[in-house]
């Protein structure tokens, strides 16, 4: 069965140029490899054996019809899924995994859990901040309480972060006094503020009003940009074809095409991404 | 009736009312230090964790407050080891602290119920976002969860705490002189139990009043984000380029 091959690197001839981080990228290996992930709710298989590399840099789009599996894909590489089958490794180290009772695969040490997910952060697409807290206490919390950082120090680089989003002026407001794509923005800040090396974006935008979608799009082109390393599930064709440096189309919980995303989006092998691509650009 | 009846008991009933704040206050502190841990055993997907405040709470909202009164007051000074306990005695030998005490647990149990529903209630993405940015789960329920489900809870904790300020009434049951013990003690003596119930009526009136002023108070201050923006225009929540609004 074609399960993803994890092609080197030779993949992105058009990745974006990127300042500091892809000089330290071609020595390493990748940072995160996914290797044969499986997930089954009960009798249903939604994974049927993904693999995947992300190299330093890499913005790999993620494309599916609903109830392909690539959302739960995503929630499984930090474990808010838990696989049942499969490695992942970040930088080479694999979490370890055990099965409890009930033989679900359940991440061995948790504090190799919280590890992995302070260095994989990730954007929800009902962007899930803390309404309690202003969108300034919603950025500065993880760097304070799992990061260990000073409160001038958090506030410092939460002021920073937001002007980067956009947001500069919004710091003491709360989340429900901002709109759809500001509240995303915020959201994309706050993961940023943990300094991932991994972003796994689920749907960032599938919650917005469509004239918002710009706006959330625009940060995350910068960041690619910027040489971070990005999986993104979208239903933005145009934008995986023109930001990402690689696209995988899932079916039915496995990799139906992979490729270069001028390649994959514009002469699909398939008939199913064929139809699925004449469904979504108009 | 007699208005000079009313007037003239005021003073004693006042200082039983005294002493029914001192019971609601103290039970009711007690009470939510023991609900936190209750509750947040009893949101817990494990059955094993869950049984015992199960059990704890099923007591507790399955007996009248009068009887679980009743069961401390004359029912462990039964046994030789508390009679005999230098710790235990002392304390449960005094109605007093017999009062507060099952109050306190009678009152936990209701408010650990409230608080795990709140503590249900609160969004899982709200969760999962804390989890996916590698909190701990005491990290997350102390920050995140406990905050959130406080502010949920808080309407029916009010109601709450009115019912224990009515149900700390049967403190006069055990020789307490509480705002009701005062108030028959009064009427022994002046047969006006019309005025001096009235009267006693009427602070039990005025103390919810206050609490309820109170409550609201608190919920306001706490739930600032629910709240259209003070500062900005009415419309505040909708969009608007950045830069129109001033930061406030």
């Amino acid at each position: 069965m074609p399960s993803a091959s994890p092609a080197p690197s030779t993949d992105a001839p058009s990745r974006p140029a990127s300042g500091e981080s892809s000089g330290t990228a071609a020595a390493t290996g990748p940072v995160l490899a996914v290797e044969d992930i499986h997930k089954r709710f009960g009798e249903i298989e939604v994974l049927r054996g993904i693999s995947l590399e992300a190299h330093t840099g890499d913005v790999v789009s993620i494309l599916g019809s609903s109830g392909s599996g690539k959302s739960t894909f995503l929630r499984c590489l930090n474990f808010l899924e838990t696989p049942t089958a499969g490695t992942i490794r970040l930088h080479g180290e694999e979490i370890r995994t055990r099965r409890d009772r009930s033989g679900a695969l359940r991440p061995a040490s948790h504090g190799q859990l919280v590890r992995l997910r302070t260095r994989v952060g990730m954007v929800f697409q009902q962007f899930n901040l803390w309404p309690h807290m202003t969108v300034l206490d919603n950025l500065t919390e993880a760097p304070r309480r799992v990061r260990g950082l000073g409160r001038t120090d958090a506030i410092r680089m939460a002021e920073a972060l937001l002007e980067k989003v956009g947001l500069a002026d919004r710091r003491d407001y709360y989340p429900a006094h901002l709109s759809g794509g500001q509240q995303q923005r915020a959201a994309i800040a706050r993961t940023l503020a943990m300094d991932p090396e991994v972003i796994l974006f689920d749907e960032p935008t599938s919650a917005l009003d469509p004239e918002l979608v710009g706006e959330v799009l625009a940060v995350m082109e910068a960041l690619a940009e910027e040489g971070r390393t990005m999986l993104i599930v979208t239903h933005e064709i145009g934008f995986a074809r023109d930001v990402s440096t690689r696209t995988l189309f899932l079916h039915e919980g496995r990799v139906e095409e992979e490729g270069a995303p001028e390649t994959v989006l514009t002469h699909p092998d398939s008939e199913r991404l064929r139809k699925f691509l004449a469904r979504h650009l108009h | 009736m007699n208005v000079d009846v009313m007037i003239g008991a005021l003073p004693k009933l006042l200082e039983g009312a005294w002493l029914t704040l001192q019971l609601l206050f103290i039970s009711g502190f007690f009470g939510l230090l023991l609900a936190v841990p209750l509750a947040i055993a009893r949101a817990s997907p494990h059955a094993a964790i869950k049984a015992l405040p199960y059990a704890y709470i099923f007591f507790f909202r399955g007996t009248p407050l009068l009887v679980q009164l009743f069961l401390v007051y004359y029912g462990l000074s039964q046994f030789a080891v508390v009679r005999e306990s230098p710790i235990l005695w002392p304390i449960l030998r005094e109605p007093y602290w017999c009062a507060i005490i099952t109050f306190a647990l009678h009152t936990a149990a209701y408010i650990a119920e409230i608080l795990r529903g709140a503590i249900q209630a609160v969004p899982p993405g709200e969760i999962e976002a804390a989890r996916a940015l590698g909190m701990r789960r005491s990290t997350t329920m102390g920050r995140i969860i406990l905050p959130r489900a406080a502010r949920i809870a808080l309407p029916a904790y009010g109601n709450e705490l009115i019912l224990m300020l009515k149900g700390s009434a049967l403190a006069s049951t055990i020789t307490l002189l509480d705002l009701t013990g005062m108030a028959r003690t009064i009427i022994a003596r002046n047969y006006m139990p019309l005025e001096t119930f009235l009267m006693a009526g009427l602070i039990y009136m005025a103390i919810t009043f206050v609490l309820v002023r109170g409550l609201r108070f608190i919920e306001h201050r706490v739930n600032a984000h629910m709240r259209p923006r003070p500062t900005g225009p009415a419309k505040a929540t909708e969009e608007a380029p950045a830069g129109l609004m001033p930061p406030s």
